[in-house]
């Protein structure tokens, strides 16, 4: 089975970022990147079933500038067979991701296409449905385990009250939420091994798909700032100001 | 303008979120439409036609519509989308989970977990765990929107009386089926719209001692949360998990215990009204936003902080 995995690179998750004085945008230069950690978690859970033997070929696709290449090799180093880089310096939308990797999948064919279910930049948790809708396939999306079996996915979610259970027919879109792995840390020798893997590039046009955007950011601000650093002695001043000064109890 | 609220419901009631959903669409200033699509859901349907400012209740009832999948939910709503400007729904894991799946049968982006309208078009968004916040403008001629629910009073249950019209379903799309469901049974209140919760995190240390928060939270009567850490520790289960993939919360008073407060913790609660935290490190970071910390032994106080709230 052909797994097609799609990793985004993000402002690292340890990063608070900052908002650029004019309004703009969020500061993001000379800010540590790194593979989105729900897209880690997705290229861990393809690895595994490589190594199973549930899947026979993992390929790892990303969409955005030339940089994003080292998260492609990342992907690669920690188990991936091959790398697409779907290169575009415009600013890639959720809905243009999906149709770019639509038309990748097109081409690939995988049985399975995972990814995270959100980016921690955009947090838009978007990708992964889209692209199911627009292949006409099913989705799990918010996956905390996965059993891959004779072309049935089951997929145990997470949803607000609990755990829910989906038996999906493949090809499908599965989206990782937290708990689905831990991933490993790629070693040295397979950082190495990783520079010899094939890596594609190509261009949106390539794919025929339109790429421009569809919603404009008019500004971006920073939240208001909570005050905070309060303290109290004891639970008793901890009670009296809670009922008397915040009146909350 | 026309929006199409599609509800979050369990066929026999609305969701609160569908009220907080409903609140944004009156925002957006025109007529609210409310599907509730659904298996033997007349009675959510019914409640859907009190709340103040919808105008009309679609109902679609089938079978195949019992579980509320994304593939079955979006069959009903995209067409019917034809006739609206937007399409919202709250941004709950079920809403989250259907609405991209409309709007990309719609070929539209789609604007997720709104904390404001400031025009038809234009929303305000929370970005990078909510340390940003962008306003943006969409040019599609259809908006899908999700909404942050802790953004919005809700709309009132009652005082409406929109007609229900009766629609059709597409058959089941047979593509995915659910086959069980493991649902935390709690007589508290439900954590994204409780006045109050207690949240606890790795300081509790087990999932036992999740009891001493129990105690106290019936003392308050408020819900239990938890940190990303102590529900990966199996602690207690995912759907007490705040944060920023996990539920944002806004109640009136957050009480953090044993909880350092990472960003993506603080994303899903810096919204509170009123933050107490309380924790032996007096360098944890939840100290920062909090309106009254308390360094100490959680296992001291809280025990402590239960008895002074007996009195």
């Amino acid at each position: 089975m052909k797994v097609l995995v799609a990793v985004k690179r993000v402002v690292d998750f340890n990063v608070k970022v900052r908002v650029k004085a004019d309004g703009s945008g969020v500061d993001t230069a000379n800010v540590k990147m790194s593979m989105n950690p729900f897209d880690e978690i997705a290229v861990e859970e393809a690895v595994r079933m490589k190594e199973k033997g549930v899947a026979t070929e993992i390929v790892a696709i990303t969409c955005g500038s030339t940089a994003c290449q080292e998260t492609l090799r990342t992907a690669l180093a920690l188990g991936a067979d091959r790398a697409i880089l779907v290169e575009s310096d415009v600013e890639l939308q959720p809905l243009a991701v999906a149709k770019l990797l639509k038309a990748v999948a097109d081409k690939e064919s995988p049985q399975l296409v995972i990814l995270g279910k959100q980016a921690i930049d955009d947090d838009a948790n978007q990708v992964g449905q889209m692209l199911a809708a627009l292949l006409g396939w099913p989705q799990g999306t918010f996956a905390s385990k996965i059993d891959i079996a004779e072309g049935v996915a089951t997929v145990k979610r997470e949803i607000d009250g609990g755990l829910e259970t989906v038996v999906m027919k493949l090809p499908g879109v599965i989206t990782t939420d937290l708990r689905l792995n831990e991933p490993r840390y790629a070693t040295l020798p397979n950082i190495m091994k990783a520079k010899k893997k094939p890596l594609e590039i190509i261009k949106p046009d390539a794919l025929a798909v339109d790429v421009t955007p569809r919603l404009k950011t008019l500004k971006v601000v920073e939240p208001p700032r909570r005050k905070g650093g309060g303290k109290v002695a004891d639970v008793k001043e901890l009670v009296a100001k809670l009922r008397n000064e915040a009146k909350v109890i | 303008m026309s929006i199409l609220v599609i509800a979050e419901h369990d066929h026999h009631a609305l969701r609160s979120a569908t009220l907080n959903t409903i609140a944004a669409a009156r925002k957006i200033d025109g007529d609210i439409h409310v599907l509730v699509a659904g298996h033997n859901s007349v009675d959510a349907a019914r409640a859907a036609t009190s709340v103040e400012g919808v105008v009309k209740v679609l109902h679609a009832d089938a079978a195949h519509l019992g579980s509320q999948t994304a593939e079955n939910v979006a069959a009903v709503a995209a067409p019917l989308a034809a006739a609206y400007t937007h399409v919202l729904l709250p941004a709950t894991g079920f809403g989250k989970n259907v609405a991209p799946r409309i709007a990309a049968l719609l070929d539209v982006a789609q604007i997720s977990d709104i904390i404001d309208v400031e025009s038809a078009d234009t929303f305000v968004r929370p970005i990078y765990a909510g340390n940003a916040f962008a306003t943006i403008q969409s040019g599609d001629a259809k908006k899908v929107v999700t909404v942050r629910t802790t953004a919005f009073d809700a709309a009132a249950a009652s005082g409406g009386s929109a007609p229900i019209e009766s629609i059709g379903a597409p058959p089941d799309a047979g593509m995915a089926q659910v086959t069980g469901q493991e649902l935390t049974q709690s007589d508290r209140p439900e954590l994204t719209s409780a006045r109050v919760i207690i949240s606890g995190g790795r300081g509790l240390q087990n999932g036992a001692n999740f009891k001493m928060l129990e105690a106290l939270a019936d003392k308050l009567n408020a819900a239990i949360g938890a940190s990303r850490a102590a529900v990966d520790a199996g602690y207690v289960p995912n759907d007490y998990q705040v944060g920023q993939t996990g539920k944002i919360v806004a109640p009136d008073l957050y009480i953090a215990v044993g909880i350092s407060g990472a960003i993506q913790h603080l994303a899903g609660m810096k919204d509170s009204k009123v933050i107490v935290a309380i924790n032996k490190d007096a360098e944890a970071p939840i100290f920062q936003i909090a309106d009254y910390g308390l360094v100490g032994d959680l296992f001291e106080i809280i025990p402590a902080l239960t008895a002074e709230l007996g009195r």
